[in-house]
């Protein structure tokens, strides 16, 4: 007996894009007659069909096989064809090119490890041709193959063809999107798919066929980091078997995984499979698995098994460039299922950064996000979530996004500028016990006066958050309080002296003052902080040590007018390059949803800022009767 | 070491778990024939030897009777929790549809009636995409509406497998978890793994089914193909279309889509 199966070359997939009626669906009806792929009878029923509708053979008939598209030779649906030639499978996606079918051809794009992008040699490059460009590089493409159609409609031009070819060529070269080759064709009249053109003598390359056989499949990562996905958890019989697909690496039993987003770890004690002779001990990127371990440790759908020394990032912000495929637009504050591997979370839209005008390439701000628009979104998410930047691992580094019943839209994670939240969640010492205080917050409060409290001042550097903390420590300290600032110069030069600037690093710097002032504030003390914190879910986290005690001040000033003031020269280093990750310029400031308390040293004199704060201090430590509450 | 069939299996088992994990109840057609038996198999993978799903067949009590012999065995064999839906009779059709495409309409109501009766909301089916070309638009989690219609005209988006797993309350989802294989495939993939068929594929007296379907509407080739590796080597020359042996797919232009639109496999 032969071993069949390894004697098959690997299937190569590939997409036909392009704008609408350029000649997609007419190119793969063509190179199926050319090659003899065609069903028998399937010539005789398409010169049938194509009579009854009184037209020539129309050879997209092959693949549009809905009344409707054959009524308004147009394709509605993705659709998929098999072929043989170049000793291998090749699997055809045709994608429909009209703008209002763009959610079929991301569904048939998707799935293919090459392109063919078909342009009209007579129409040139027109707006879906850029789109599904586009589209193509969004979606992960890096073999594209570009067809100029439609050669017998300009003479067999070689100028044209020049033309036409370098306009496309240019636009994907901007995109960072290399082409293997641009080939001269006329479909209908096969013009240089199977067979050389007679009528394009001066082209000399290679034609559709043998350009696609130079076409790879996408090489299964097995080099990647380990990422298994967890599916579900079977307790069928007595053995509890974790299922998923690895999506990237290999996994061998004896390894230790590590959880995320939970962080717990265990062993793969062994890979379970049915009606195997003997039990698999190592599986690689692309198998479907089950896997037991010798821990019970807690394990569910969602979470992304890995090595530890190569863990995904956790993080409850994202930055995602999404395209979207739905009539309602996307606004900021909406909120959606996210569907990351086999993780579903809610997140909720923070900011629209930039909406990108895929015919210019150029972007732009934008309030709302439209059907077939694409735009870098920030999502925030309720929980913590393990995932990867797409570059680095695209399984894992893109989602989907869920609007009730419908999905609305893809997108790939683009994390630069945030920090990896993980070191920042978890508790090392594992021996810790809280020590009982036998003096009570209240009593401390009584003897200084007032209640401690965490006043966090968060902005754009030269907002003035310095300078006002320093003012309003001034003015509370006259008043009898006990306060005290920390900001950059105390903190960084002792306690957070090992830290550097990477996101990661400001991350923990920003943690740190958090506890530091949640203990102040537990001492009885009014802390004033005064960082630019950028982010959310850092300064939700120094909430999280002080909830009853935290009060957040938003120190406004237009980024203008920060960048005029610039006192320490940063802003003009940061836009000259010299300095990385600077917020504002090269890195996001989230502004605060809901601040306790907002100021704006933009348009109010800065007594004014500083009155207003210590009236909000003054109100918010005040202290209350013991009997206050229930009086009231 | 890993091969193509072995990448096409590791797909479909992702597909199935995906569909086991999100939809509830689930249920599976088994037509009995060599697609979705492999399927059947698969299952079987994906859930370390257990068959978590019920098995239904639509039964019209015109197949073969080594179709229902091959069935019994099975069943018993592989612990099988089967569901048999006697389909309605072929008089309470709609009489302005062809002959064949009749006996087919019957298997849509059948269907129809048990997800109606049993609430099923995920209804899994070993369809292929180059089998017809309408199939070949088909989406993997494909949903039907309140009456089980397929809105070939509005398909949703289905991208990076994250599949379509909400639905409104009634609707339900046809999962496709072999739509990427080929009558090719799954014959190497039988040949591989030594999964059992109903013997009418294998020829005897110079004639068999290719595709297996109702006895008074399909029809056997000419073939010598008695062992799968022949069929295979058959299949690898031929470029007769799988179906050509099923009336219901060639009795006008339209026939096959009109049935699938209105809720046939």
């Amino acid at each position: 007996m032969t071993d069949h199966d390894t004697a098959y070359r690997r299937q190569l997939r590939i997409v036909f894009a392009g704008h609408v009626d350029h000649g997609k669906s007419t190119l793969i009806g063509r190179l199926l007659y050319d090659t003899d792929s065609l069903p028998d009878g399937k010539y005789e029923e398409l010169k049938q069909v194509s009579e009854r509708r009184g037209m020539p053979l129309e050879w997209s008939f092959v693949l549009d096989a809905f009344q409707a598209e054959r009524d308004q030779a147009v394709t509605i649906d993705t659709t998929q064809i098999w072929f043989k030639a170049n000793n291998r499978d090749y699997v055809i996606i045709d994608a429909p090119g009209h703008r209002e079918f763009l959610k079929n051809m991301v569904s048939g794009a998707a799935q293919a490890d090459a392109a063919v992008l078909v342009v009209d040699a007579q129409e040139g490059v027109r707006e879906q041709s850029r789109r599904h460009a586009y589209l193509l590089h969004l979606l992960g493409l890096r073999q594209v193959l570009c067809v100029i159609n439609k050669m017998d409609l300009v003479g067999h031009s070689a100028d044209r063809f020049a033309e036409v070819s370098g306009e496309i060529a240019r636009y994907l070269e901007d995109l960072g999107l290399g082409l293997v080759g641009t080939i001269p064709i006329s479909a209908r009249d096969g013009d240089n798919l199977a067979h050389k053109s007679p009528h394009m003598p001066w082209y000399e390359g290679p034609i559709v066929l043998q350009a696609l056989d130079r076409l790879e499949p996408m090489p299964s990562p097995i080099d990647r980091p380990l990422r298994l996905p967890i599916q579900d958890v079977y307790k069928f019989d007595e053995r509890r078997i974790i299922v998923g697909r690895i999506e990237t690496g290999i996994l061998r039993v004896g390894d230790r995984l590590l959880f995320s987003p939970h962080n717990r770890t265990a062993v793969v004690k062994s890979i379970e499979a049915w009606n195997a002779a003997v039990p698999p001990v190592e599986a690689r990127a692309g198998q479907s698995v089950g896997i037991t371990l010798d821990e019970q440790i807690f394990v569910e759908r969602g979470n992304i098994a890995s090595h530890d020394t190569h863990a995904p990032v956790l993080t409850s912000v994202l930055r995602t460039n999404v395209f979207w495929l739905h009539d309602k637009p996307l606004l900021v504050g909406n909120g959606y299922k996210l569907k990351l591997a086999t993780e579903d979370a809610q997140v909720t839209v923070q900011s629209i950064d930039r909406v990108i005008d895929t015919q210019t390439l150029a972007g732009k701000k934008g309030e709302a996000v439209h059907r077939n628009e694409v735009a870098e979104v920030t999502l925030r998410a309720r929980k913590m979530l393990a995932l990867d930047e797409y570059a680095d691992n695209p399984a894992t580094g893109r989602c989907a996004l869920v609007d009730v019943y419908d999905t609305v839209a893809g997108g790939v994670v683009n994390m630069k500028g945030y920090p990896d939240q993980r070191r920042l969640y978890q508790v090392k010492g594992t021996n810790l016990h809280e020590v009982e205080h036998l003096l009570t917050p209240d009593a401390r409060a009584w003897r200084n006066g007032h209640k401690g409290a965490v006043i966090w001042f968060t902005g754009l550097s030269g907002a003035g958050k310095s300078t006002l903390a320093m003012l309003v420590e001034r003015t509370l300290f006259n008043k009898g309080c006990h306060v005290y600032v920390l900001d950059g110069d105390n903190v960084r030069k002792g306690l957070n002296s090992d830290l550097g600037f990477e996101p990661g690093d400001r991350a923990e710097n920003i943690r740190r003052v958090g506890e530091v002032a949640a203990l102040f504030a537990q001492a009885g003390f009014i802390v004033i902080s005064a960082f630019i914190s950028p982010y959310q879910v850092d300064r939700d986290r120094a909430r999280k040590a002080a909830p009853d005690a935290f009060h957040e001040v938003y120190i406004h000033a237009d980024l203008e007018t920060c960048e005029q003031r610039d006192p320490k020269g940063l802003y003009k280093k940061a836009r000259a390059g010299l300095i990385q990750d600077f917020t504002g310029i090269s890195a996001p400031y989230e502004a605060p949803g809901t601040p306790e308390l907002m100021v704006d040293t933009d348009r109010q004199p800065i007594e004014d800022c500083v009155r207003q704060i210590v009236d909000y201090i003054s109100v918010a430590t005040l202290l209350e009767a013991p009997d206050a509450a229930t009086a009231s | 070491m890993y091969n193509y069939l072995e990448e096409l299996e590791a797909r479909t088992i992702y597909i199935l778990r995906e569909a086991f994990n999100r939809i509830e109840p689930l249920g599976m057609l088994w037509s009995i024939g060599k697609d979705s038996t492999a399927l059947l198999w698969m299952v079987r993978k994906a859930f370390f030897g257990h068959v978590p799903i019920p098995m239904i067949q639509l039964d019209t009590g015109m197949e073969l009777p080594e179709v229902y012999e091959f069935r019994d065995r099975i069943v018993r064999d592989w612990t099988i929790n089967m569901v048999v839906e006697m389909c309605p009779p072929e008089e309470t059709m709609d009489p302005t549809l062809p002959p064949a495409s009749r006996a087919a309409a019957r298997k849509t109501e059948g269907l129809k009636t048990l997800i109606r009766r049993d609430a099923y909301r995920g209804i899994i089916l070993g369809i292929r995409r180059d089998e017809q070309s309408t199939r070949a638009k088909e989406r993997v989690f494909s949903p039907r509406d309140l009456d089980g219609h397929w809105d070939f005209r509005d398909q949703p988006p289905e991208f990076w497998d994250q599949y379509k797993t909400e639905f409104p309350e009634g609707t339900h989802v046809r999962i496709h978890p072999i739509l990427h294989w080929t009558e090719l495939d799954i014959w190497r993939y039988h040949l591989r793994e030594n999964i059992p068929i109903v013997p009418l594929y294998l020829a005897r007296d110079g004639k068999r089914y290719r595709s297996l379907g109702e006895k008074n509407i399909t029809f056997p080739i000419d073939s010598q193909a008695s062992t799968i590796e022949e069929i295979i080597n058959e299949l690898e020359a031929t470029r007769a279309p799988e179906r050509a042996g099923r009336a219901m797919d060639h009795e006008s232009e339209d026939s096959f889509e009109r049935l699938r639109a209105s809720g046939y496999m």
